[in-house]
């Protein structure tokens, strides 16, 4: 590698010593990546000719009057290429850039975030990278088609032109709680990524009690519900507080099967609520039944 | 040597009878012979005796009337042990003995052996289940006398015990009882509660990660970390430091390790000082849990502070939702022993090793006023009470009208 960059350099530098009258080589001003192509010399004698590009450094020896070839495993790697043919003391230079293949060949899809709340606007991104068969970004315009299905069966389809090499989209997360595919498609390319679509804050808290064994009370929620009517994942922590007479009990407890149930002592007129989070439920004053 | 200092006959001591002709001839030598170096000799022996005299004395004084000074630091290397001849000192013993761990020793000091086993009296000390107790060492003790008669006494003793999270206090009324010439404690066993066999079944809910892996394109998207988010912040200066206290919430699904980093900038953006919240915060939080904390800058003045810059992060952590802990009978105590006090019940099934209390206090406007916590000495056994105490500086005592308090629970057998 180092001695690619070093060669690279003294060609530079060659070049610039070199004169615009000297005659240039007739190489085409775009290549497409990985297709085959020949160039005519005009040199007199045996000559050499050195490639230097992005990622590429060729040596070729060429013989007077010999047209030189390239095969299709040659240049691949897109960018600005610089071609000298030296024999003796002359020297012929061109440059010439090596585009992407016309044909994309796979997208990289960048899906962000990948777990979101419910019903969020605008909340889950997609952005795609197109590019050919040698890994170069595919630059010209392309119309990539993202469709975001839902674990419903419902499903949002966008289409976005690439600028770049570069598609880019923003959907909205569904109202309903589930794993969507987010696909990015061009041709026959596709890319899918999986968007977890989570139950947004408990709508609301409805709790009840009744008396448990030995001097306590069981409080047990409804099962709790988003907004959207989604029910709210196991896990989620509800704190049950009890206030009596300056001394206050609590509880956090997590969903279990959509409900939340503890017991606290069973202290007649005490106030007992429930929460998540921000959000509060409703209060109960104790009385005993 | 002929000089008799036992002789007492007063004759041999007359002057008038040291006739040079009763002089024996051998004696030519002796100290006798010379007059003015024999009374040198006799006054050397007398000193001599003094200072004998005097250090059997104070012997006899530093026995009978031992040092009674009503603290002491537990010495592990003290081997000498006083005896018993005053309360204080039966108490110092015990406790000294315990300070080493030498608990069969300690025990054997007791007056009420008969009322437990050794391993009770071990177990009321050190607790049981990987308790913090377990680790902790008597690091200093004040005995404080409350009543005395003259065959028993009630010391009060309060012990300062070292662990691996700071030092917490235990006091204990232990009740010092003469028994003959020695005076004994009566060690106010605390038996630990046992719970009866049973199976408890527990089928909370746990969360696993899998995380990309390395051979993973570029592009696949990881795990989202959790959503955390900070819902209070309040900065104080207090003792001319400031501290930041606040509250953070996890309003993602998942459970999420969070950690909050805070730094003070000054009125040209250059910081102050870079903390984070160590250990006054509840690292794990399950979804829609709220944890406080609390930030101390030492050396930093509010003066000098332009903005604060604050930093919650959380990772995606494997988590289980058990144990649930019931925080009961909490209650703020007033002034002059301000502090927050209420018992730790553990309603799931798993022994809880070490808990950890933090409490949030509030002013009569919602403000946060404090951030404070305790660890619990005792393991948290099922359905067991376990009392905690979270001390209250007086001018906060003052301010602080609501709480909140969460636990954190610490599991031997999870942490590998």
């Amino acid at each position: 590698m180092t001695a690619r960059i070093l060669l690279s350099c003294a060609l530079v530098m060659m070049l610039a010593h070199l004169s615009a009258a000297q005659p240039e080589l007739r190489f085409p001003a775009k290549v497409e990546a990985g297709t085959a192509f020949s160039v005519p010399t005009s040199s007199s004698g045996a000559a050499t000719l050195y490639i230097v590009g992005p990622g590429d450094a060729l040596e070729r020896k060429v013989q007077p009057g010999e047209e030189i070839s390239f095969g299709t495993d040659d240049l691949h790697n897109a960018g600005h290429y610089l071609a000298v043919l030296t024999s003796g003391s002359s020297s012929q230079v061109a440059q010439f850039d090596v585009i992407a293949s016309h044909q994309p060949a796979s997208l990289s899809f960048l899906a962000k975030p990948s777990r979101l709340p419910v019903n969020r606007e605008n909340g889950i991104s997609g952005v795609a990278y197109i590019f050919d068969i040698f890994g170069n970004l595919v630059m010209k315009p392309e119309d990539v088609a993202f469709q975001l299905a839902e674990a419903t069966g419902g499903a949002q389809s966008r289409n976005a032109i690439s600028h770049d090499g570069v598609a880019f989209v923003q959907m909205n997360s569904a109202t309903k709680a589930g794993a969507a595919q987010f696909q990015a498609k061009l041709d026959s390319v596709h890319a899918t990524r999986v968007v977890e679509q989570v139950p947004g804050d408990p709508c609301s808290i409805r709790m009840t009690a009744h008396p448990g064994a030995g001097q306590r009370v069981v409080l047990q929620t409804d099962p709790v519900r988003d907004c959207n009517g989604n029910p709210v994942p196991d896990g989620t922590i509800v704190s049950f507080t009890e206030t009596y007479e300056g001394r206050v009990s609590t509880v956090d407890v997590p969903l279990k099967r959509g409900v939340a149930q503890t017991e606290l002592p069973a202290e007649n007129g005490a106030l007992i609520s429930a929460a998540a989070g921000v959000v509060l439920g409703n209060e109960i004053r104790w009385s005993g039944r | 040597m002929s000089a008799d200092f036992l002789n007492t006959d007063p004759r041999n001591n007359d002057p008038r009878n040291n006739d040079p002709r009763d002089q024996d001839p051998r004696d030519v030598y002796s100290e006798n012979a010379d007059p003015g170096n024999a009374g040198r000799k006799y006054k050397g022996v007398v000193f001599g005796l003094i200072l004998l005299v005097a250090t059997l004395a104070l012997v006899a004084v530093g026995t009978l009337w031992p040092n009674q000074e009503d603290s002491g630091v537990a010495e592990p290397n003290a081997k000498f042990i006083i005896s018993a001849s005053s309360p204080q000192d039966a108490v110092n013993n015990v406790l000294q003995q315990i300070a080493r761990r030498e608990w069969d020793s300690a025990y054997e000091l007791l007056g009420n052996k008969s009322e437990f086993s050794e391993t009770e009296f071990k177990s009321d000390l050190m607790g049981e289940y990987g308790s913090l107790r377990s680790y902790a060492m008597l690091n200093q003790f004040d005995l404080q006398p409350l009543h005395a008669t003259a065959d028993q006494a009630v010391v009060r003793a309060h012990l300062l015990w070292s662990s691996v999270v700071g030092t917490f206090e235990d006091s204990r009324d232990l009740r010092v009882v003469k028994n003959g010439r020695r005076w004994e404690v009566n060690w106010p066993i605390v038996k630990e509660v046992r719970v009866p066999p049973q199976v408890i079944p527990v089928n909370y809910l746990r969360w696993d990660v899998i995380y990309r892996g390395p051979e993973d394109d570029w592009g696949a998207q990881d795990v989202e970390a959790p959503h955390v988010r900070i819902v209070a912040m309040h900065p104080v200066d207090r003792a001319g430091e400031v501290i930041l206290m606040g509250e953070l919430l996890n309003e993602d699904v998942v459970p999420a390790f969070v950690t909050v980093k805070a730094a003070l900038l000054d009125h040209n953006g250059a910081a102050l000082g870079t903390e984070d919240a160590f250990d006054k915060i509840s690292h794990v939080l399950l979804p829609k849990q709220v944890t406080p904390f609390r930030i101390d800058f030492h050396n930093v003045r509010m003066s000098q502070v332009d903005s604060v810059r604050m930093q919650p992060s959380s990772n995606l952590v494997p988590a289980s939702a058990d144990p649930v802990i019931g925080i009961e009978s909490q209650k703020l105590n007033p002034l002059p022993d301000a502090s927050l006090t209420g018992q730790l019940v553990n309603q799931s099934g798993q022994v809880v090793n070490v808990a950890h209390v933090i409490a949030t206090f509030y002013d009569g406007g919602g403000q946060i006023v404090w951030v404070a916590d305790q660890y619990p000495s005792r393991a948290l056994l099922p359905g067991t009470p376990v009392p905690f105490q979270i001390s209250l500086p007086a001018d906060i005592s003052n301010k602080a009208k609501t709480f909140r308090v969460v636990s954190t629970t610490y599991i031997s057998s999870r942490i590998q």
